[in-house]
């Protein structure tokens, strides 16, 4: 163990660090003799240049364990850390036009630094290091959350996020210690290794529900989504499209690896007519509730950013069913919902980020007529709405239907948690109802100002290849997802 | 050329109107028509094809494609055409020409309207050739959006109510089909959606029993079969007149096509186990979707019930599991869909974009006022009614024997209904064309004051209707008087459905 084969295995995590600071000094620099709107460019394309150059940095990683398994790098996390940066490059994109107010370099580096945690979240095995890393994530969120700074909803929503974030964080804590008090050690494969020696106890129990506890805020499950809402209606649209992809990619990836790599051996069953207590009748639990609470809540919502939070309530309903079934396949199907749902939502809140500028809001209502004052991003909405609905050909059924397929295949005999799945495909057709109000607005209902809307060419490019991967994800889902499927085994 | 570019062919028609400037209407028009065409020709040239085949004493598939599509499910982009599919097949492409044909005269959004209108059109044809599960159901839900669309934006009466009522029941039919699927699925060995190969693995006979009315009752949802028809009338009504003729000619039929493709095929101990309930259920649908035809003051409402009636037919056929039933119901498909499009381009393109009331009080001697869509209608109207001569009759005779070998009660229930359309077809036809003097009095949108002849003063039949109308009106008269065109190919794949009685 060398600090070379350290600071190789970090070198992506190091150049988003470099990035971070390059923004801050120069918009420090820059900060008086530049206007606002260059500032954000010239601190954005710093930006996305360190982002651009830890992707190619990963590309070249070789995998290797460090510090006695405390961080893997393998083609598995390289693959998610890609993702991770891709969602962040996109985040940065969207927001070079958005008034984030006058602390530029702060905002990117806070993004930046956001994206730092994740991708540690990402290859951290151990305890400390994954508490550390979902810290990182979470401040750095909190903090972008209220960098509205004269909006009251934004300091609220902030305060909010953080109260929720600060008590799911102990709770977290508290469920970690009693895990390494259980088992003695704070290395996710020792402890599997110890839990399956020593069977149940109810000290193991405890806690694993404490650190669910803490993971369901993270990911925003009924009954701890209270906060999302409020965060999501009132941070900065590109901060709650961060908050709402590349913190769920990373918060279900890791706590996909301890379901698969901690959980699986411990009792507990979630089949119809078998439902014992333990984690995966809690897990059925969250899932139902998110899949019904989220989608009916959704329904009632005027504002689109609200609409898409209980959405993403409902959508981790769905994947904690994939997630449960605790098989390969289950595993796989949760990997390419998330990154299918991250993209999709991405570019969702992107085309909200480029259009509720422009008219002032982001209420259903302000969204009447765009296909006439914005037929392109109307358009690109349309798809990355019609995948979260579910609508074939599109990434998001594809994942949904793999998600809901594994969770059959847990117990294809009698099939046991195909009353999971019906409750899943029944509220998905609640779902539609939502995601086609919102559509109707667009299409359908007049515009009270029909004038063009006009959005920068790079905005709507970018949007389009994000939407280009969602179809192309939907039509081909083969090679990622034998990818995935191939790497899984590596947990 | 292979059967499958009928669907590429539309999509990239699609595409195309796209990118059309929107100010180009007469040219996205074109288009639009140019691509239904190219789409008709290659079905209806393969069709031909096939035919001859048949007629030489052939039987079974034709593949168009099978490659691997996603290995890791074992789904198959699989598609393939015999007797059964074809006349479904080539009953797409001309609702889709007829349609545009009928749709020359929207003006708002006219190259969204055609670009939904492809898409639903490819999505259709590509359910009919799927022989592949997995494929199957990606095309069906991909042709339940577009509905939405065409309706909400270019459709009459409570059009947002309507599309919303269709989608969400088309959708909810989906969510039980996608249950039904993966319990196959797994129940089959979890390997392959390739329906041929799944038809193979025989399924328990405990899972049949409850998978089978999912898929059933999940498709029966689009075929308007009761008690889960009330979408029908009413998105029949709130569509816009492409769109309804789109519905009810064909998209109704999707569902029949799914019941007897995916669930009869793959589950033959569940269908045999609720065989008559469903049978029951459709002789429920055909007396109940006529009678209240009879009762409706809406002129388009009695041609949403009339079809529900009418598909009712072809669940009844599909329910005799013999021959003569089946092969009626499967060329009923056919007829009805001919019959339906013609009767709704009437009501809805001829009479109501013209009059603007479709309330049979305020039409009324329509006759003088626009011959054309008299004699279209009398024509369309007698087909219904199932006179000799034309499509409708051969098939309903024939689903009506085919009933009749499984219970004589059944064909009895099913041949009240005959009385009745004629009654309600009739009446439409009296109070709409005819009845002028007796109701001028009434205050029918300004028009009540004026008397007799110069009551209407509408503009004339255009030619793209004209068109389109014959088109219509000569399949009826050539599937009346020559049947075997398609009765021949029908009835030869029918015999090798597994368990199909002589």
């Amino acid at each position: 163990m060398n600090y070379l084969t350290l600071f190789r295995a970090l070198a992506p995590e190091v150049m988003l660090l470099l990035a971070a600071f390059v923004a801050l000094t120069f918009d420090l620099l820059l900060q008086h003799s530049h206007e606002l709107q260059q500032r954000m460019r010239i601190a954005g394309v710093f930006a996305i240049v360190g982002l651009l150059g830890a992707i190619v940095l990963l590309v070249q990683q070789a995998p290797v364990t460090l510090l006695g398994g405390t961080l893997v790098v393998n083609q598995l996390t390289v693959i998610f850390k890609i993702v991770v940066v891709a969602l962040t490059v996109l985040t940065v994109i969207i927001s070079i036009e958005y008034p984030v107010g006058r602390h530029v370099g702060e905002y990117f580096a806070t993004v930046l630094f956001g994206a730092i945690g994740m991708m540690l979240l990402v290859s951290a095995e151990e305890l400390i290091t994954v508490f550390v890393a979902l810290e990182l994530t979470s401040l750095s969120l909190y903090i972008l959350t209220a960098f509205h700074k004269g909006a009251l909803r934004s300091q609220e929503a902030a305060v909010k996020y953080f109260m929720f974030g600060a008590i799911s964080s102990a709770f977290l804590l508290f469920g970690m210690s009693y895990l390494y008090g259980v088992t003695g050690s704070t290395n996710l494969r020792e402890i599997a290794v110890a839990i399956q020696a020593a069977g149940s106890t109810p000290l193991l129990v405890v806690a694993l529900l404490f650190i669910l506890v803490g993971f369901g805020f993270k990911v925003a499950v009924v009954p701890f989504h209270l906060w999302a809402p409020d965060a999501y209606e009132g941070a900065p649209t590109p901060v709650t499209a961060f908050i709402a992809t590349g913190s769920k990619v990373a918060s279900f990836f890791v706590l996909t690896k301890f379901v698969m790599l901690s959980f699986a051996g411990m009792p507990g069953s979630a089949f119809w007519k078998h439902l014992t207590p333990g984690w995966t009748m809690l897990l059925a639990l969250m899932a139902v509730a998110s899949m019904v609470l989220g989608n009916l809540a959704a329904i009632v919502q005027y504002n689109v950013k609200r609409m898409l939070a209980y959405s993403s309530i409902a959508h981790a309903g769905y994947i904690f069913v994939g997630l449960l079934a605790a098989s390969v396949t289950g595993a796989t199907s949760v990997f390419f919902y998330v990154i299918v749902y991250a993209l999709t939502n991405l570019g969702a809140f992107g085309v909200v980020t480029a259009l509720s500028e422009r008219v002032g809001g982001d209420d259903l209502e302000h969204f009447d007529g765009m296909a006439k004052r914005a037929p392109f991003l109307s358009l690109l909405m349309l798809i990355f709405i019609l995948s979260l609905a579910g609508v074939p050909p599109l990434g998001g059924f594809f994942g949904k239907f793999y998600l809901f397929m594994a969770a059959v295949e847990r117990d294809s005999v009698n099939f046991g948690l195909l009353w999971l799945v019906i409750i899943g495909i029944a509220m998905s057709a609640v779902s539609l109802y939502y995601y086609l109000i919102l559509l109707k607005h667009m299409y359908v209902h007049k515009a009270r100002n029909e004038e063009r809307l006009k959005t920068p060419a790079y905005l709507n490019l970018t949007l389009a290849a994000v939407a280009i991967a969602v179809i192309y994800l939907g039509l081909n889902p083969q090679p990622l997802l034998a990818l995935l499927k191939n790497f899984v085994a590596q947990l | 050329m292979r059967a499958d570019w009928s669907i590429y062919i539309s999509f990239i028609g699609a595409g195309l109107v796209m990118l059309l400037p929107r100010n180009a209407k007469n040219l996205i028009r074109w288009t639009a028509l140019l691509t239904g065409v190219a789409a008709l020709t290659v079905a209806l040239t393969g069709y031909l094809a096939y035919n001859l085949w048949i007629k030489t004493g052939n039987a079974g598939l034709w593949q168009v494609i099978n490659l691997p599509w996603i290995p890791l499910l074992g789904s198959n982009y699989h598609l393939a055409v015999d007797g059964i599919n074809y006349p479904l097949v080539v009953l797409n492409g001309f609702v889709c020409v007829t349609g545009i044909l009928f749709s020359w005269n929207i003006e708002e959004r006219v190259k969204e309207f055609f670009a939904f209108f492809l898409t639903l059109i490819a999505a259709v044809y590509g359910v009919f050739m799927a022989m592949d599960l997995f494929l199957l159901f990606v095309f069906y839900e991909l042709a339940i959006i577009p509905k939405y669309f065409i309706i909400a934006i270019w459709g009459s009466t409570r059009k947002e109510y309507g599309a919303m009522k269709l989608v969400l029941y088309s959708f909810i039919g989906s969510a039980l089909v996608f249950i039904g699927v993966l319990a196959a699925y797994f129940a089959a060995g979890g390997i392959t959606f390739d329906i041929l190969e799944l038809s193979k693995h025989p399924i328990a006979g405990h899972i049949q029993v409850w998978v089978f009315p999912l898929i059933f009752v999940g498709f029966g949802v689009l075929a308007g079969m009761w008690p889960f028809h009330t979408w029908a009338p009413t998105g029949h009504v709130a569509a816009p007149t492409a769109a309804s003729m789109l519905l009810a000619g064909v998209v109704m039929k999707l569902g029949a096509y799914g019941c007897l493709r995916a669930a009869m095929l793959l589950f033959p101990a569940g269908f045999e186990y609720w065989r008559w309930i469903i049978a029951w259920m459709a002789v429920i649908a055909i007396v109940y979707g006529a009678a209240v035809a009879l009762v409706q003051k809406d002129f388009k409402f009695i041609i949403g019930y009339s079809s529900v009636s009418h598909m009712g037919f072809v669940i009844l056929g599909l329910a005799t599991l013999n021959v003569t039933g089946m092969s009626g119901a499967i060329l009923q498909m056919f007829s009805h869909g001919v019959v339906a499009s013609l009767l709704f381009a009437v009501v809805g393109r001829m009479i109501y974009d013209r009059t603007h009331t479709r309330q049979l009080d305020e039409l009324g001697g329509l006759r003088k006022a626009l011959p054309f869509a008299f004699w279209t209608f009398l024509i369309g109207g007698t087909a219904s009614m199932g006179l000799p001569g034309f499509s409708g009759f051969v098939a309903e005779i024939q689903v009506l024997i085919g009933a009749f070998q499984m219970s004589p009660w059944l064909a009895a229930g099913a041949a009240v209904s005959i009385a009745i359309t004629a009654a309600y077809i009739l009446l439409a036809l009296h109070k709409v064309f005819f009845a002028e003097e007796e109701h001028v009095t009434g205050g029918g949108h300004g028009h009540g004051e004026v008397v007799g002849e110069s009551r209407w003063n509408l503009p004339g039949i255009t030619c793209p209707e004209v068109v389109a109308s014959v088109i219509l009106m000569a399949l009826l008269v050539i599937v009346g008087l020559y049947p075997s065109i398609m009765l021949d190919m029908i009835k030869a794949n029918v015999a090798l459905f597994p368990g199909v009685a002589r």
